[in-house]
């Protein structure tokens, strides 16, 4: 009786094929890990820079006025967190409404139509939105309420920003409650539950930290939206700090905007230029916390079922 | 310890216990697949009904067509009567969420709420509108479950931390918590070690004093030492590859398992199946 040995050596050629491919793709992470170090670390230099040029009081001065010097950060921090908050109270129950009749409620037919049509608002360009703030919310939402409405005004551009986010916040939701395993509906049921006590009382607890995750994404998204604030929330010139949101008012991505394309006449020149820097350094860490603060929130909470 | 002898020997007196449920010419389908075909079946109260049978012969689903679970798949269809204390549970008037009020299930894996052991008990009460009193409702179903010994000092804590043979003891309690008058088991031990499985079987058998259970099993041990009657199902292949499930032969536990009439009932309990 003889054994063979058997021949395992597999075929150079794909094996050098597969190492370049390896290689590749090596470099391509790498090339985009030091992008955006190269990115951060620009923002810095400038950020410094600009820093150095100014008398930190100015950052504490009276509104957001780049020309004459002012740079008041509690302007823009505010006005950002007002657009943002805006968005949240117009997108979190579109966006958990239309989850949970996704999720729970629409006939497999329904939900096959429903979905794609989310993504198609999600993919409306932000401009049209920003168009559609200023011609037909200002007008018909926020001067029905509220009579002395500004023409630019930051309710509008919040309200045009939750609709942008609606989708984001709808289909997070949407993935964390159809990732609740059908074992824990079939025991609500079995108990005699109703649709609504499993979906509010069985589901939606039990997605709580995906839904969470969603809501802060979604907030992140609102405070870097730039298009929709400086079409809509108007104040291209700089802007005094206000509270109200029937008031325009600069927002840190409106400031950004109006720096970059000059509509302040000041487009590459001095501390003022070099303020958009600073801003982008500023967002950029506000967005890295919260992006990095959903990550917590899933990892945290992680569901166990 | 032979508990099949503790039972009272078939006979009359047998008999004479009420019918819970009354199933005549049961059909299920899934679509255009016809899953179960022309189910007769008695279920007696404080008794244990076994439905035994090989793996897609329909006791899952004839199972859970006793309480209208199949309604939550949307296109099994259910044809035939199922009477319920005399009542159709498939008239028009009736409220499936209702018919699960009264009769309760208990699944294959342990299926705990991703809450706490309390929350976990006093769900079903809680929705059904129940406010106060539900501290005892929560500690006396525990101890029918035969669970609270273990988790009376953590009742806040979550239901995951328990064993597996633990959370479906939690399930039974909560199951119990709606006060149920049928418990419907849909192979309540099969996730579960030896020693669990036990603990269910003992458990099974102190509960039948209270409740009427019907209970699938794949396991025929289980079936000869817990339940009084037993259903045995077989997987029917039409002349097209058509597999239907049909009830082949029912009757007292222990006549089926020392002299059952069918053949195939012979072969299966012995193991001779297939
Ligand atoms: N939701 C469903 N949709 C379609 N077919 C199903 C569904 N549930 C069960 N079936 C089919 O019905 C038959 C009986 O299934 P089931 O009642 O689960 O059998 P058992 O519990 O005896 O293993 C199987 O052929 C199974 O594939
Ligand atoms: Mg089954």
């Amino acid at each position: 009786m003889t054994t063979t040995t058997p021949d395992l050596t597999g075929d150079p050629a794909r094996h050098r094929k597969e190492r370049r491919v390896k290689m590749v793709m090596l470099a391509a992470g790498v090339l985009t890990i030091v992008v955006s170090i190269a990115i951060v670390l620009s923002l810095l230099s400038e950020a410094i820079s600009f820093l150095t040029q100014i008398d930190l009081g100015q950052l504490w001065a009276k509104g957001w006025f780049p020309r004459r010097g002012r740079f008041d950060l509690r302007t823009i921090i505010v006005h950002t967190l007002l657009v943002t908050a805006v968005a949240m109270v117009v997108a979190v129950p579109l966006g958990m409404g239309a989850a949970t009749y996704l999720s729970e409620y629409a006939p497999r037919t329904v939900r096959r139509v429903l979905k794609p049509l989310l993504e198609v608002l999600a993919g409306i360009p932000s401009v049209v939105l920003g168009f559609f703030a200023l011609t037909w919310i200002t007008p018909n939402v926020m001067r029905r309420i509220w009579e002395d409405t500004e023409l630019f005004n930051m309710g509008a551009a919040g309200i045009a920003v939750g609709i942008l986010i609606v989708p984001l916040i709808a289909s997070v939701a949407e993935d964390a409650m159809r990732a609740v395993p059908d074992a824990l509906r079939e025991a609500s049921y079995g108990l005699g539950a109703r649709r609504r006590h499993t979906t509010l009382r069985v589901v939606l607890p039990a997605a709580i930290s995906g839904i969470t995750a969603g809501f802060i994404l979604g907030a992140s998204r609102a405070v870097g939206e730039t298009m929709i604030v400086a079409i809509a929330a108007g104040a291209s010139g700089g802007s005094l700090l206000t509270f109200k949101i029937t008031e325009g008012g600069q927002t840190m991505t409106g400031a950004m905007a109006s720096l970059a394309i000059g509509s302040d006449q000041i487009a590459g020149v001095g501390a003022a230029f070099q303020s958009l820097f600073f801003v982008g350094l500023l967002l950029f860490v506000f967005t890295l916390i919260l992006n990095v603060a959903s990550e917590r929130v899933i990892r945290r909470f992680r569901e166990r079922y | 310890m032979n508990r099949i002898d503790a039972q009272p020997t078939s006979g009359a007196s047998d008999t004479d216990r009420p019918l819970v449920f009354d199933v005549q010419g049961l059909n299920v389908f899934y679509g255009d697949f016809h899953a179960v075909r022309d189910v007769e079946l008695p279920v007696r109260q404080n008794e244990i009904t076994a439905l035994i049978g090989p793996s897609g012969c329909g006791k899952s689903t004839v199972l859970r067509s006793l309480n209208r679970m199949n309604d939550l798949i949307p296109d099994a269809r259910v044809e035939g009567q199922v009477a319920y204390h005399g009542v159709d549970l498939y008239g028009p008037e009736v409220d499936p969420v209702q018919v699960r009020r009264h009769i309760g299930m208990v699944f294959q894996k342990p299926n705990p709420f991703p809450k706490s052991i309390y929350d976990n008990v006093a769900f079903g009460p809680k929705i059904a509108g129940v406010r106060s009193g539900l501290d005892d409702v929560v500690e006396d179903s525990l101890k029918r479950a035969a669970l609270w010994d273990e988790v009376k000092g953590k009742l806040s804590e979550s239901a995951y931390a328990l064993s597996g043979g633990q959370q479906q003891r939690l399930c039974i309690a909560r199951a119990i918590a709606t006060r149920p008058d049928v418990i419907l088991m849909d192979e309540p031990a099969s996730a579960l070690d030896p020693i669990a499985t036990l603990r269910i079987e003992e458990l099974m058998f102190e509960l039948k004093e209270d409740y009427t259970i019907v209970v699938v099993t794949h396991n025929m041990q289980q079936a000869a030492r817990v339940s009084d009657r037993t259903a045995f199902f077989t997987v029917e292949v039409g002349e097209d590859g058509t597999r239907t499930g049909v009830l082949v032969e029912f009757g007292d536990t222990s006549t089926m398992f020392t002299n059952p009439s069918r053949k195939e009932t012979e072969d299966y309990i012995t193991g001779r199946f297939g």
